[in-house]
C-alpha cells in the first residue's frame, strides 16, 4: 500500500534533515575552537544528501551519503595574547561561516517541518480510509 | 450478484489507489527537496486512471505460468511501450537550481494538499455508495 510508504519516505527525510541540523549545531558550537583532538583548528562539516529507493521503485527517500569536511581556507585572526598564536601573533581559527550555518539551520528546520506535515497528512488519510463503510 | 457490487465500487477503488500512488510520489519530491540532482516526478492522473480502469496497470495481478499453454496476463501485451500510461514523468522545470534539483516546494505543497483532498473526496463517495447499496439491500 503506497500510503504506508509515505511514512518511510518522510521518515528518511526527517532523519537526514536532523543529521544536517546536527552538523550545523556542531559547526556553530565549534565556530571558535582554535584547536581539536588532532591539534588543528576545527573544520566545518557539511552533509551530502542522496536519493535512495525506499519500498517502491518509483518513489525515493533520502539518506546522508557522506559528511564532508569543508576545505576552504581557515580564518586567520590577529591575537598576540592567544596561547596558540604564532610568532607574528596570528591564530588560525575554524573556517565556519556563521551566516551560512544560520541559513542552513533555517533551511533544515523548514524541510523537517514540511516532512512532518507530509507524514501527518498521510496519517489522516489512512485513518480516514479505515473508516470506509462505517456509519 | 457480488460481482456487480464489486464493479460498482471498483472505480473509486482505482481512484484511491492512483491517488495513493501520487501522494507517495509527491511525498518523495518533498523529502528530496534538498537532494542534489534530484528530479521531481509526478504521474499524469488522467492517463493513470484510464489505464487503471482499463485494467492495464503495472501492479495488476499476474499469475505464475507453469506451462507454455497458459495464457498471458493483460500486462504482457502492454509492456512493450516505452512509457506505459500512468508511469511517473518528470516535472517541467520552471526555475532550475544550481545543484540540479528541480523540486519546487510551492508546486509540491499545492499538489500534495490538492491530492489529499481529492483522496478524501473519493473516500466520501465510496462511503455514500456503500450506504446506497445497504439501503437498497435492506428496504423491506
Amino acid at each position: 500500500m503506497s500510503l504506508f510508504n509515505v511514512f518511510n519516505i518522510s521518515g528518511s527525510a526527517m532523519s537526514a534533515q536532523a543529521q544536517r541540523l546536527n552538523t550545523v549545531a556542531s559547526n556553530l558550537a565549534n565556530a571558535d575552537s582554535a584547536t581539536s583532538a588532532n591539534g588543528t583548528p576545527y573544520k566545518s562539516k557539511q552533509v551530502v544528501f542522496s536519493a535512495t529507493p525506499t519500498g517502491s521503485p518509483d518513489a525515493s527517500g533520502v539518506k546522508v551519503l557522506k559528511v564532508i569536511e569543508d576545505n576552504s581556507p581557515a580564518k586567520v585572526v590577529y591575537d598576540p595574547k592567544h596561547p596558540l598564536a604564532n610568532d607574528k601573533g596570528y591564530v588560525t581559527m575554524p573556517n565556519v561561516n556563521v551566516t551560512e550555518e544560520m541559513v542552513n539551520m533555517i533551511s533544515a528546520s523548514r524541510a523537517y517541518q514540511n516532512n512532518v506535515e507530509t507524514m501527518n497528512a498521510a496519517k489522516t488519510m489512512l485513518l480516514k480510509t479505515l473508516t470506509i463503510g462505517q456509519q | 450478484m457480488l460481482n456487480r457490487l464489486d464493479e460498482a465500487l471498483s472505480f473509486h477503488q482505482n481512484a484511491l489507489r492512483v491517488r495513493g500512488q501520487r501522494q507517495e510520489l509527491i511525498a518523495a519530491n518533498i523529502a528530496n527537496a534538498d537532494t542534489p540532482n534530484f528530479k521531481a516526478r509526478d504521474i499524469d492522473f488522467k492517463a493513470a486512471m484510464q489505464s487503471a480502469v482499463a485494467g492495464i496497470n503495472k501492479n495488476a495481478f499476474q499469475a505464475a505460468k507453469t506451462s507454455p499453454l497458459h495464457l498471458d496476463g493483460v500486462r504482457a501485451s502492454s509492456s512493450n511501450t516505452s512509457t506505459a500510461p500512468g508511469e511517473p514523468l518528470f516535472r517541467p522545470v520552471i526555475q532550475g537550481s544550481v545543484d540540479g534539483n528541480t523540486v519546487d516546494m510551492d508546486v509540491e505543497r499545492n499538489q500534495f494538499a490538492d491530492n489529499g483532498i481529492r483522496y478524501e473526496a473519493s473516500l466520501t463517495l465510496i462511503n455514500a455508495q456503500l450506504k446506497q447499496m445497504l439501503a437498497a439491500l435492506q428496504s423491506s
